[in-house]
C-alpha cells in the first residue's frame, strides 16, 4: 500500500497526510479500549456522527447548496461536491436500486487508508467506519434519514471500496407546540 | 432605516439566539412566549405560502411587510431560520443574514465543540462579533 509518491510536494496534501495519520491513532486507541471489533465500528461510526452534524453546516455555508429535490441530486452533491470539498477525492455513484432509494459510493483512493494494513484478526473492522457516521449525520440535519454502511473494503481484500447509502425517510420539521 | 431586532431558531423551534437594537414597542408577553409564538407564525407562513404558491418558486417565504416595518426571513438546507425586522425602506437583506449564518454562526458557534448544538447561543465571541457587524450594516442607523 504505497500510494503516497510524490504527495509532500503538493502542501495541501502535506495536512492531508496529518489527518490521516491522526485519523490512525484515533482507530488504533479504539483498537486498544475496546475489545470486539464491533464495538470500535460503533464508535467510529458514533463519532463521525456527531462530527457530520456539525460539519454538514460548515458545507452549506461555504458551498452555497440548497435543499435537493431527490435522492440522486444529494447523491451527486455528496460525491462531487461534499468528499471533494473535505477528503479531495471524488467518489463515483453506482448501483442505483430500482426504487432511486439506495445508491453506492465507489471509492477508488480512500485516503484514511493511505498507510494502513489490516492484520488479519481484525477482519471484521471497518476501518474507515467514521466516514459512514459523517454521512448519516450531515444528512440528518438536512432532513433524510439514511442508512450508510460499508460493503466492500480494499483494506479487507476487496477490488474496491464501496460505501452504501440507503434512504430511509424524510424527517419532517417540527411542529411548533399547540399546532397541528 | 434601522435595524429592530434579530431572532435565529434552529429547525427544532428552539430560539438559538435572540438580540434588540432599536426596538421602540414590546409585546407585552414573557421572551419565551414571544418565541413560540414567532416560530408558529414562521412555520404557518412557510406552509401557507408553499401551499397557495399559484407557481413553482424555489425561494420560499422570505418576507413581509406592515405599515411599519419588514420582516426579513432566511432559511437554510439545514432548517436554521434567520429572522430580522427592520424598517421599511431596507429593500432586501439575502446577503447579510446568510452572511451571519456562515461568517457568524458556523465559525465561532458550530465550529465551536464547546457550543452545544440545539440550545441557546452563549458564545460571547458571536454576539460581540454578530453585534457589531449589525451596528455596522449601512442600513443600521441608530435612532435617538
Amino acid at each position: 500500500m504505497s500510494r503516497q509518491s510524490g504527495r509532500s510536494s503538493d502542501p495541501r496534501k502535506v495536512s492531508q497526510e496529518l489527518f490521516t495519520l491522526t485519523y490512525g491513532s484515533l482507530v488504533s486507541q479504539l483498537v486498544k479500549d475496546y475489545e470486539s471489533d464491533e464495538e470500535v465500528n460503533k464508535q467510529l461510526d458514533k463519532m463521525g456522527y456527531n462530527i457530520g452534524i456539525r460539519l454538514v453546516e460548515d458545507f452549506l455555508a461555504r458551498s452555497g447548496e440548497r435543499r435537493c429535490n431527490d435522492f440522486r441530486e444529494t447523491a451527486d452533491i455528496i460525491a462531487k461536491s461534499g468528499f471533494k470539498m473535505f477528503l479531495g477525492i471524488t467518489p463515483t455513484v453506482s448501483n442505483w436500486s430500482a426504487a432511486g432509494d439506495e445508491f453506492s459510493l465507489v471509492l477508488d483512493n480512500n485516503p484514511l487508508t493511505d498507510f494502513v494494513e489490516l492484520p488479519e484478526e481484525r477482519s471484521q473492522l471497518n476501518y474507515s467506519n467514521i466516514l459512514c457516521g459523517v454521512i448519516r449525520g450531515a444528512l440528518e440535519t438536512v432532513q433524510m434519514d439514511v442508512n450508510v454502511r460499508f460493503v466492500q473494503d480494499i483494506l479487507k481484500g476487496d477490488n474496491q471500496t464501496e460505501i452504501k447509502v440507503k434512504f430511509i425517510k424524510r424527517l419532517e420539521d417540527a411542529v411548533p407546540a399547540g399546532e397541528e | 432605516m434601522t435595524v429592530f431586532n434579530l431572532y435565529i431558531f434552529d429547525r427544532n423551534g428552539v430560539c438559538l439566539f435572540y438580540q434588540e437594537w432599536n426596538r421602540h414597542k414590546h409585546s407585552g408577553l414573557s421572551q419565551e412566549e414571544e418565541f413560540k409564538l414567532m416560530y408558529g407564525m414562521i412555520f404557518s407562513i412557510k406552509s401557507f405560502v408553499s401551499r397557495m404558491a399559484p407557481v413553482d418558486f424555489k425561494d420560499g417565504f422570505t418576507s413581509f411587510c406592515t405599515s411599519a416595518y419588514k420582516l426579513h426571513f432566511h432559511e437554510t438546507a439545514s432548517g436554521l431560520k434567520f429572522v430580522m425586522n427592520t424598517s421599511l425602506n431596507v429593500i432586501s437583506i439575502k446577503d447579510e443574514l446568510q452572511y451571519i449564518y456562515s461568517a457568524l454562526f458556523v465559525e465561532h458557534v458550530v465550529r465551536n465543540p464547546l457550543s452545544k448544538l440545539g440550545q441557546p447561543i452563549d458564545s460571547h465571541i458571536f454576539k460581540t462579533k454578530l453585534d457589531s457587524y449589525i451596528r455596522g450594516l449601512p442600513f443600521f442607523i441608530r435612532s435617538t
